[in-house]
């Protein structure tokens, strides 16, 4: 059953449309055999490891000059760094600021990800919700531990809102409670999420594109949809990484 | 699935050796591939590995590296700020001397045009009393020549009348009385 | 038979939680569209909100995702 949904093949006027919007994400291994171990080198360890050759072109070799007067990619990798910079420093306040480096490789990693996803015929890593959610809860995890490492019990203040009447505050505690533990799953589902959302629809117009009367709409609309993806990729990455200083400042500071 | 394909004329890339839990004999999905639980380890520890690997070039290598770059374009925009500032104000010192010694300049032209004009009006005035005491010199001079012609001229007209009147008698057939015509002339004189 | 009874019911429940995205994109063009009337009124103020409004964003598109994976779920895991 699952399958012929997946196939989802129908009938349509001029011959039947065929649709694999799944078949980008799966997991292959690069050098053949068919069991994916864990150490098996992939599809995904691929364009991860492309993900680090784009990363260290950026920021080691584009600013391998140390010019004052920056060159093209220095000033690309300098505008990187003073984004997530203030990024930090604005959200979390200056006691945030030694995370940064943590940061700034979510973002790193996330944008380049997405960006390369978006290359025809490539492999989306953060498309993925083993590879999202394990960042969501490391966030999660590592903030949590921070909380009461820093605050101690104090921590616990981030449920109980002192500004609200007391009979209503258990209330608002256990909403409090509540979403605080959805934080990881919406964080990794937002990412995963939108970019296979993206992707699929991607496919899906590339899919009628097999139909010769609609193919110019067809690829006039991948196109259109591909510049959404652009923006998408970075805005993603963008929300991820202000999440994650929103949820850095909540452990720092717990008081509403 | 496969009897499908073939049935609806597509041609599908068949991977004999791919035959695990989530994808099919042709090689597509089963289901979401997110979903496969087979593939969540291989994933993890790719995605740990990366993360490691991105986290140690930029704590090591990237971070300081565009930090160090920064803070030595604001020391150099700061320097040169600063540079800025001392050419500047030497600028406005040096103005500041300029005007300075523009007015110096101009008073001690005034006070050069004032003593000049001052030695010349002392040797004006010098001058003009000279002048002045010259003409008034002259002018004494001249009135005294003028009283001394005068009186010679009275005294001649005196002369001039006796005589004529003495002629004019002596002509008339009378006797000329010296002293007589002298009394005359003297009271006709004195008009 | 009845598999195609249960297929009718999945691409169904797919559709009808297909609809919460649509929902979230009304909820994502309140946000963005109170935010433009705000910075339009204090344009001096809109700079220093920008981030609240991708999260405010964020948050609100979340929940569309989160219908569209129970459609994706519906239409290809179950």
């Amino acid at each position: 059953m699952a399958s012929e949904a997946t196939g989802a093949e129908q009938g349509a006027e001029g011959g039947s449309l065929v649709f694999h919007p799944m078949d980008q994400f799966i997991v292959k291994p690069l050098f053949g055999g068919d069991t994916v171990a864990w150490y098996t080198p992939t599809n995904v360890t691929l364009w991860m490891a492309l993900a680090v050759v784009a990363v260290i072109a950026l920021l080691v070799l584009g600013t391998s000059k140390r010019g004052i007067v920056p060159s093209r990619s220095q000033s690309v990798a300098e505008l990187a760094y003073g984004f997530v910079y203030k990024m930090v420093e604005d959200v979390t306040g200056k006691d945030g600021i030694k995370y940064f480096p943590y940061i700034m490789t979510l973002f790193m990693f996330i944008v380049c990800s997405n960006f390369l996803g978006l290359i025809p015929a490539s492999f989306t890593t953060t498309s993925h919700i083993a590879v999202t959610s394990i960042m969501g809860f490391g966030v999660f995890f590592a903030v949590t531990i921070l909380g009461f490492v820093k605050n101690g019990s104090a921590f616990l203040g981030l449920f109980w809102v002192s500004s609200a009447p007391l009979a209503l505050r258990p209330i608002l505690a256990i909403i409090e409670l509540i979403s605080y533990f959805v934080r990881p799953v919406s964080h990794s589902i937002r990412l995963a999420g939108n970019m296979m959302a993206g992707h699929a629809v991607l496919k899906v117009f590339a899919g009628f594109a097999q139909v010769t009367a609609i193919a110019p709409i067809a690829i006039l609309s991948v196109t259109a949809i591909y510049g959404l993806e652009l923006l998408v990729a970075f805005i993603q990455a963008y929300v991820f990484t202000i999440l994650t200083c929103v949820y850095l400042k909540d452990a720092l500071h717990p008081s509403h | 699935m496969a009897t499908e394909t073939t049935a609806g004329g597509h041609v599908e890339p068949v991977y004999q050796e791919v035959a695990g839990m989530c994808t099919d004999s042709n090689g597509g999905a089963i289901g979401m591939p997110q979903l496969c639980f087979d593939w969540f380890p291989n994933q993890i520890f790719w995605l740990v590995v990366t993360l490691v690997v991105i986290f140690l070039v930029l704590s090591r290598v990237a971070l300081p590296r565009i930090s160090a770059i920064l803070a030595e374009r604001q020391g150099t925009i700061t320097n040169d700020l600063a540079a800025a500032e001392d050419l500047k104000a030497k600028a406005t010192e040096a103005e500041e001397a300029y005007n300075k010694a523009l007015a110096d300049a101009r008073t001690e032209a005034q006070a050069i045009v004032a003593k000049a004009r001052a030695e010349i009006q002392a040797d004006l005035d010098v001058a003009i009393e000279k002048a002045d005491a010259e003409i008034a010199a002259r002018s004494a001079e001249s009135e005294k020549a003028i009283a001394e012609i005068r009186a010679g001229a009275l005294e001649n007209v005196k002369i001039v009348a006796t005589d004529t009147a003495a002629e004019i008698v002596t002509a008339l057939g009378g006797q000329a009385d010296a002293d007589a015509i002298q009394t005359a002339v003297a009271s006709q004189m004195k008009g | 038979m009845e598999g195609d009874i249960a297929q009718l019911g999945q691409f169904i429940g797919a559709g009808l939680a297909a609809i919460g995205s649509g929902a979230a994109a009304i909820g994502v063009g309140h946000v963005a569209g109170n935010f433009l009337a705000g910075a339009l009124r204090n344009p001096s103020a809109a700079a220093s909100q920008t981030a609240t409004l991708f999260i405010g964003i964020a948050f609100a598109e979340a929940l569309g995702i989160f219908s569209f994976l129970v459609a994706l779920l519906l239409m290809f895991a179950v």
